[in-house]
C-alpha cells in the first residue's frame, strides 16, 4: 500500500557512487560548456527542495502539499536579514533555514497528529495560512515582494555579484545537501523511517517511537527545503509570495512524481526536467498549467515509478 | 443600535455574509464528505467542478438563453456526467494503491480544468445576471435581506438536508453506507458496488456543480474562483472530520459564521481564522469534531 516502494530496488552502492560522479562532474562542467548559469542555478535550488520533499514522502511516506511554507518563509527571512539588517549572505542563508527549521517544529507537531490524506490536507491549510500572513504582514511587502536583495561577499571573500562565482557557492550547497540526505536515507535512522513508512504498528511494537521518528524526517525536510529558499533569494535577489502560494507545494510534488518518489536522484531530475520545460514553454502562457496537470494525469496513471524508478526497475531486471 | 460597540447593521451584514459563505463550504465539504465515504479519494477537483458548474450556467445564459432555472438543473447534470467519465477512465484503476494517489490524480485534472478555463477566459470574471424574480430585497427591520441570498441559504440547507435524509434514512442510503464499511461483503449479496461508486462520484461532483451555479450570481464567474476555496473547504473537512454527512453540514456552516464574525471584530484575520480554528481542533480533537478515530 505504500506510496513509493521503488527505494527497495535501488542499485548497490558502486552505482550510486559513478552516478554522483557524473552527475558532479557534469554539474561543474555545465557553465563552462556553455549552458546558461541562472538557469543551472535555479534547477539546482529546485532540485534541492524537491530532495527535501522527497526525503518526507519517499521515505517516509508522508505527502506534504504545503512545503511552499517552508521555501517561501526562508526566502522571506533570508532576504529581509540581507536586505534590512545588511548581514552577510551566509548568515542570512542560515536565518533563513532556521526561520524554516522552526517552523518546521510547529507545523511538524501539529501535522503528525493525523495520517494519510489529512496528512495532506493539514499541510495545504496550514500553507494556505502561511500565504495569507505573507500577503498582509507589513515586511514582506505583499504582491512587490522583497526586491534588490543584495548578494554581498560570502565570508567577506567571495564576491557573489559575480555569477560564476555565485553558481559554485550554489552548487556546492546543493551537493552538501545532496550527500546529508543520502547519509540521513542510509543511517539507522533512514531505515527505521522507511520500516515506519512500509508497517506503522509494526516499527511501534519493535520499540520505535513512530511519532518522534517522523517529526524528526519533517523537521530536516522543512530545514532542508529552507535552505532551497534561503539560497533562491540570494542568488534571485527577490522574495515574492510566488514561493509561498499552493501553486509551488503543488509543482515539487509533480517534480518529485515525475523523477521518481523514493529515489535518490528522482528529485534531482525530475528538478531539471520541470524547470526546463517550463523554461522552453513559457511562451505558452495559462497552456504551461494544462501541460503540467496532463503531467500528473500521466505519471499517476501509467508512470507511477517516475523516471528514476523505471530505469532502477530496468536495471534491476537486466540483473536479473 | 450597537451590540459590543459594533453597529448592529454591519453585525448582521457581515453574520448574512458568514452564512451565505457557510452555505457553500456546507455543500462542498458535503459533497467532499460523501466521494470519501465511498471512493476513499480526496477529490481535489471539486473546486474546479465548482467552477465549471458556474461556467456552465453562463455558458447556458449567454450562449443559449437558457435560463437560472433550468442551469441548476441542467449544469449539475452535465459536469456530473463528466465526473462519471472521470471516475470510469481514471479513478477506477488507482482503488487497489495508495489513496495519496487520489488525491495526486485529482490535483493534476483541477490544474488542467482551470489552465484551459483561464486560457479561454482570463482571470477576471465574467458577470452572470441576477434572475429578475430575485431583485430586491427584504426588509426586516433591521437589516435588508436581498432576496437572492435568501434563496442561496433556503436551497443549501434543503439540498443538505434532503442529501442527509437519503443516506441516512432511506433503503439506498443503507446500502451505500453499508459499501463505506465493507464493499466485498455488499458486493456479495449481489449489489452492483462498482455502479454505487462510479455514481457516487458523479452525484458528488454534480453537488460541487450545483453549488457553482448558485454562486454565479453573486460571486463573478470566473476560472479561479474554486482553486482558493477548496482549500478552505479541506481545512473545513479537517475541522468537521469526514465521519458524518450532518457533521460536514454543521461544520460547513458554523465556520462560515465564525468566519462572518470575525470581519467585525479583527477583519485583519477573517482569511485565517478557519486555519486557526483547524489548528486548534487538530490540538484537542485531533480527529475531527465529528470524527472517529480510525
Amino acid at each position: 500500500m505504500a506510496i513509493a516502494t521503488t527505494s527497495a530496488a535501488e542499485p548497490g552502492p558502486r552505482v550510486m557512487l559513478i552516478a554522483t560522479v557524473v552527475m558532479t562532474v557534469a554539474l561543474v562542467l555545465a557553465p563552462v560548456l556553455g549552458v546558461y548559469p541562472v538557469f543551472l542555478m535555479k534547477a539546482l535550488c529546485f532540485a534541492l527542495f524537491a530532495c527535501a520533499f522527497n526525503l518526507l514522502i519517499g521515505f517516509g511516506g508522508l505527502l506534504s502539499f504545503g512545503h511552499a511554507m517552508f521555501l517561501g518563509m526562508a526566502g522571506y527571512a533570508c532576504a529581509h536579514a540581507a536586505k534590512v539588517w545588511g548581514w552577510p549572505p551566509e548568515a542570512a542563508i542560515l536565518f533563513g533555514t532556521g526561520a524554516a527549521a522552526a517552523m518546521g517544529v510547529i507545523v511538524g507537531l501539529l501535522a503528525i497528529r493525523r495520517q494519510g490524506i489529512y496528512f495532506a490536507m493539514i499541510t495545504l491549510a496550514l500553507a494556505q495560512m502561511v500565504f495569507f500572513f505573507c500577503l498582509q504582514a507589513p515586511f514582506t511587502h505583499g504582491e512587490d515582494g522583497i526586491q534588490s536583495v543584495p548578494r554581498g561577499k560570502l565570508f567577506g571573500v567571495l564576491d557573489l555579484t559575480n555569477t560564476l562565482v555565485m553558481y559554485y557557492v550554489v552548487l556546492a550547497i546543493f551537493l552538501a545537501a545532496f550527500l546529508f540526505i543520502y547519509r540521513i536515507v542510509h543511517s539507522p535512522f533512514g531505515q527505521v523511517l522507511k520500516a515506519i513508512r512500509e508497517n506503522e504498528p509494526r516499527a511501534i511494537s519493535l520499540g520505535y517511537d513512530a511519532e518522534k521518528y517522523k517529526l524528526l524526517a519533517f523537521i530536516l525536510s522543512a530545514t532542508l527545503a529552507g535552505l532551497a529558499g534561503a539560497t533562491k533569494a540570494i542568488v534571485f535577489q527577490l522574495a515574492s509570495l510566488t514561493d509561498v502560494h499552493w501553486t509551488m507545494s503543488g509543482e515539487v510534488v509533480l517534480m518529485t512524481l515525475l523523477g521518481g518518489m523514493g529515489t535518490i536522484f528522482g528529485p534531482v531530475v525530475g528538478a531539471f526536467t520541470i524547470i526546463s520545460l517550463e523554461n522552453y514553454l513559457s511562451t505558452f502562457g495559462q497552456w504551461v498549467t494544462v501541460i503540467t496537470g496532463a503531467i500528473f494525469v500521466v505519471c499517476v496513471l501509467a508512470f507511477r515509478r517516475g523516471i528514476v524508478g523505471e530505469l532502477a526497475a530496468w536495471w534491476a531486471r537486466r540483473q536479473g | 443600535m450597537e451590540i459590543f460597540g459594533v453597529p448592529t447593521q454591519a453585525l448582521f451584514g457581515q453574520l448574512l455574509i458568514g452564512l451565505i459563505n457557510g452555505a457553500f463550504y456546507a455543500m462542498l465539504s458535503l459533497g467532499l464528505a460523501v466521494i470519501f465515504g465511498l471512493l476513499n479519494v480526496i477529490n481535489f477537483t471539486h473546486g474546479a467542478q465548482y467552477m465549471m458548474g458556474a461556467f456552465c450556467a453562463w455558458f447556458l445564459l449567454e450562449k443559449w438563453g437558457v435560463g437560472y432555472w433550468w442551469a441548476l438543473l441542467l449544469a449539475p447534470l452535465t459536469i456530473g456526467l463528466t465526473g462519471v467519465i472521470i471516475e470510469r477512465t481514471m479513478l477506477s484503476r488507482l482503488y487497489k494503491l495508495d489513496h495519496l494517489y487520489g488525491l495526486l490524480l485529482t490535483f493534476g485534472l483541477a490544474l488542467i480544468f482551470q489552465g484551459v478555463f483561464t486560457n479561454f477566459y482570463g482571470s477576471s470574471g465574467l458577470p452572470y445576471r441576477l434572475p429578475e424574480e430575485f431583485a430586491g430585497a427584504f426588509n426586516l427591520g433591521f437589516m435588508f435581506l436581498p432576496k437572492y441570498r435568501a434563496w442561496v441559504i433556503v436551497a443549501s440547507v434543503l439540498i443538505c438536508v434532503s442529501t442527509w435524509f437519503v443516506i441516512e434514512r432511506t433503503k439506498l442510503g443503507s446500502y451505500l453506507r453499508a459499501a463505506t464499511e465493507n464493499p466485498a461483503l455488499v458486493q456479495a449479496f449481489g449489489i452492483n458496488v462498482p455502479r454505487m461508486i462510479t455514481l457516487t462520484y458523479g452525484f458528488g461532483v454534480a453537488l460541487a456543480a450545483f453549488a457553482g451555479v448558485m454562486a454565479a450570481p453573486i460571486y463573478q464567474v470566473n476560472p479561479q474562483m474554486g482553486a482558493n476555496l477548496i482549500i478552505v473547504v479541506f481545512a473545513v473537512v479537517v475541522i468537521g472530520g469526514m465521519g458524518s454527512i450532518m457533521g460536514a453540514i454543521l461544520t460547513g456552516f458554523g465556520l462560515g459564521i465564525v468566519e462572518g464574525l470575525t470581519k467585525v471584530f479583527y477583519p485583519e484575520a477573517s482569511n485565517t481564522v478557519i486555519f486557526v480554528v483547524m489548528v486548534l481542533v487538530l490540538l484537542v480533537k485531533p480527529a475531527g469534531l465529528f470524527g472517529k478515530e480510525k
